[in-house]
């Protein structure tokens, strides 16, 4: 991708078309045994030729196992891990290019809440000063940001005069998230990437938690990157969802598309997986059996291959690419990519068509 | 710490428009300790040998330097002197009295010079890593290879003996510990998720370094080189003992230990007097150290 006539075609086309963030063959790999003395020798592939758009005003989910890249794609995408390849545009401008937007401001734009609700908030500070910190860091006067942290307090529903004071061991876990949520509100951002942001909370917290979430998306005029293991969730909160595994995106689309009609195997066993509400109906055998393989050397050709009950033979030799298979809906495997060699997709029957 | 009870009173809709509870983290660390009788008592020794040292030449009843062939090594108790004399004739009290001055000095202007040299460098060692770390923290391994006494006696041999060289020694000495305290604490925390949390909000690492970093560390590092006051005053005792540090005829406790020495068979009472002061003094600093550390140790 060259940055530069990249660039100038986004600018023309400018609008409402144009994705917000959109990542481009993004990729992340840690070196492995590396040190002094050895060079590095192999690379854990976080995140492996990723590509996604996320549109202004729509929440992007992205699910998956542990380990399959979902909070490195984040991480990348905010710069806290510099990408070994790959772009992130914002509103079409290559983030950290000379003629794009320079990662401090990338940061204004874009901002982060993560998991471990008291590992993110700094034992010595107060709520105010923890909330504050950003803006002053930004150069934005005391008595402004102080203003501006009682606002965003109040609109995640924790009243200054009772908050703004405390420390974050002296309140409980759904309102160190709150807090979290208004730190990286803050600076008024115009995405956000909630990084398992609930998992940690209690469900009838996490269900506050994310209609306050849905509540500011509105109010505020957000867009969510919502990234997320558990698939209730992430189907009850978002417009669009891309799965991932071992540091691939797998399977991009619509919501409604990917829970009911899900192409790829690896995402018809995840869904599979889930309780059903009905106990008549649990789940018998495990949808997918085994554990990941390896990332530092994932096997040749489909990754998901030596755990899909499709594998073919084509599927050891060639890596499948996304590929549009129903309108917006977009799946890498070669049982849904015509001419690709591969007999088509079997019959399934873990999950209901429709 | 009964102040979340009534802040949940108030959360839970009574009529309590404010509550504003919370202080800062140094203000509560400061109220625990002062409600702990032996950091008072303990403090208030200190406080008065300080104020004694600097008062040393209105409140001493002697010139310090001034001998007397007649009354050597007086007992305690002597009608013109208090806490008896020395092997020269002069006046312990008095001597005690100055070598207040000097001891203290030694006692904490070292531990204060490394603390913040070995706490700058562990902080940065600690927030950069990579390579910085290993440059600085291998360095300062180099240090632990030698026993402290046996550093601080080298490197003042090779200054030669003298109040400068002594803080230069003592707190080469310290150094290294300090760093280390520092670096590892700072590399606690630059992992936590707060951190990469304020790095996500465009901060620069120097005020991150001041906004989180610094407020998490010093604590730790105030603990450890609160409990190595005693150590230093021994130490420079020790060096002055030897002949390394203050050069008689100045008054200084490990000096005055070193030459009264002969004198233990004779007059104990008066060869003991500077040790006793000593032990009192390291003491105090050592159960202000605990204090803090007590009170600092906050459920966080």
């Amino acid at each position: 991708m060259n940055a530069t006539t990249g660039n100038t075609e986004a600018d023309r086309k400018a609008g409402l078309e144009q994705p917000i963030l959109a990542a481009e063959n993004l990729k992340k790999y840690f070196p492995l045994g590396g040190s002094f003395f050895r060079s590095q020798t192999a690379y854990v592939k976080g995140v492996d030729d990723v590509s996604f758009d996320v549109r202004k005003g729509e929440t992007l989910g992205i699910v998956g196992e542990s380990g399959c890249g979902k909070s490195t794609t984040a991480r990348v995408l905010i710069r806290l891990l510099t990408p070994d390849s790959g772009v992130v545009r914002i509103n079409g401008k290559v983030v950290g290019a000379p003629d794009g937007i320079s990662v401090r401001d990338m940061r204004r734009r874009v901002q982060m809440v993560f998991q471990d609700s008291y590992a993110s908030l700094n034992p010595r500070l107060t709520i105010e000063d923890s909330v504050t910190f950003g803006l002053r860091a930004n150069g934005v006067p005391k008595k402004a940001a102080l203003e501006k942290a009682h606002e965003i307090l109040g609109l995640v529903g924790l009243e200054p005069d009772l908050f703004a004071q405390r420390y974050s061991h002296e309140i409980s876990g759904g309102q160190r998230q709150r807090v979290n949520i208004a730190r990286a509100l803050a600076l008024s951002p115009e995405v956000v990437i909630l990084d398992e942001a609930v998992s940690a909370l209690d469900k009838s917290v996490e269900a506050q938690v994310l209609n306050l979430l849905q509540d500011l998306k509105q109010s505020l005029d957000l867009t969510y990157v919502f990234i997320s293991h558990d698939l209730n969730v992430v189907q009850y909160v978002s417009d669009r969802v891309m799965v991932m595994y071992l540091g691939k995106s797998i399977e991009i689309g619509p919501v409604e598309d990917i829970y009911a009609r899900p192409l790829h195997p690896y995402t018809r066993g995840l869904l599979a997986s889930r309780l059903p509400m009905d106990p008549r109906r649990r789940v018998q055998s495990a949808p997918v059996t085994g554990d990941p393989p390896n990332p530092v050397n994932p096997p040749s050709g489909c990754r998901f291959r030596t755990r899909c009950a499709w594998a073919e033979h084509v599927c050891a030799q060639r890596e499948p690419q996304l590929t549009e298979a129903r309108g917006a809906h977009r799946v890498a495997c070669h049982a849904h990519i015509p001419g690709s060699g591969h007999s088509g997709p079997a019959k399934w029957e873990g999950v209901d068509a429709d | 710490m009964n102040t979340p009870t009534s802040t949940q009173a108030a959360a839970s809709g009574s009529d309590i428009p404010r509550a504003r509870i919370s202080r800062s983290f140094w203000h509560s660390v400061a109220r625990r300790l002062s409600r702990d009788p032996v950091t008072i008592a303990c403090t208030t020794v200190l406080l008065v040998i300080a104020l004694v040292a600097v008062f040393a030449p209105v409140i001493a009843p002697y010139d310090p330097y001034k001998t007397s062939i007649l009354v050597r090594l007086a007992p305690m108790g002597h009608p013109d002197h208090l806490l008896g004399t020395d092997e020269l004739g002069r006046d312990l009290l008095t001597r005690l009295i100055y070598g207040a001055r000097t001891s203290l000095f030694m006692g904490f202007a070292p531990i204060l010079l490394a603390t913040l040299i070995g706490g700058t460098l562990g902080i940065v060692a600690g927030y950069a890593g990579g390579a910085t770390n290993m440059i600085i923290m291998r360095t300062i391994d180099v240090f632990y290879a030698f026993p402290s006494v046996l550093l601080a006696v080298a490197i003042s041999g090779v200054l030669g003996a003298g109040i400068f060289n002594s803080l230069v020694s003592l707190t080469l000495v310290f150094i290294p510990s300090l760093a280390r305290v520092g670096e590892s604490v700072t590399t606690q925390v630059r992992n936590q998720d707060f951190v990469v949390a304020a790095r996500a909000t465009g901060a620069s690492d120097w005020q991150i370094i001041r906004g989180h970093v610094l407020s998490n560390v010093v604590g730790p590092v105030m603990i450890y080189a609160s409990s190595l006051v005693s150590v230093a005053i021994v130490l420079a005792s020790g060096l002055s003992f030897l002949g390394l540090g203050i050069v008689p005829p100045e008054a200084e406790w490990g000096s005055m230990l070193s030459t009264l020495r002969p004198a233990i068979y004779i007059a104990p009472m008066n060869a003991i007097l500077p040790g006793i002061m000593i032990f009192v003094t390291s003491m105090c600093a050592n159960l202000i150290s605990d204090g803090l550390r007590t009170a600092m140790d906050v459920k966080v």
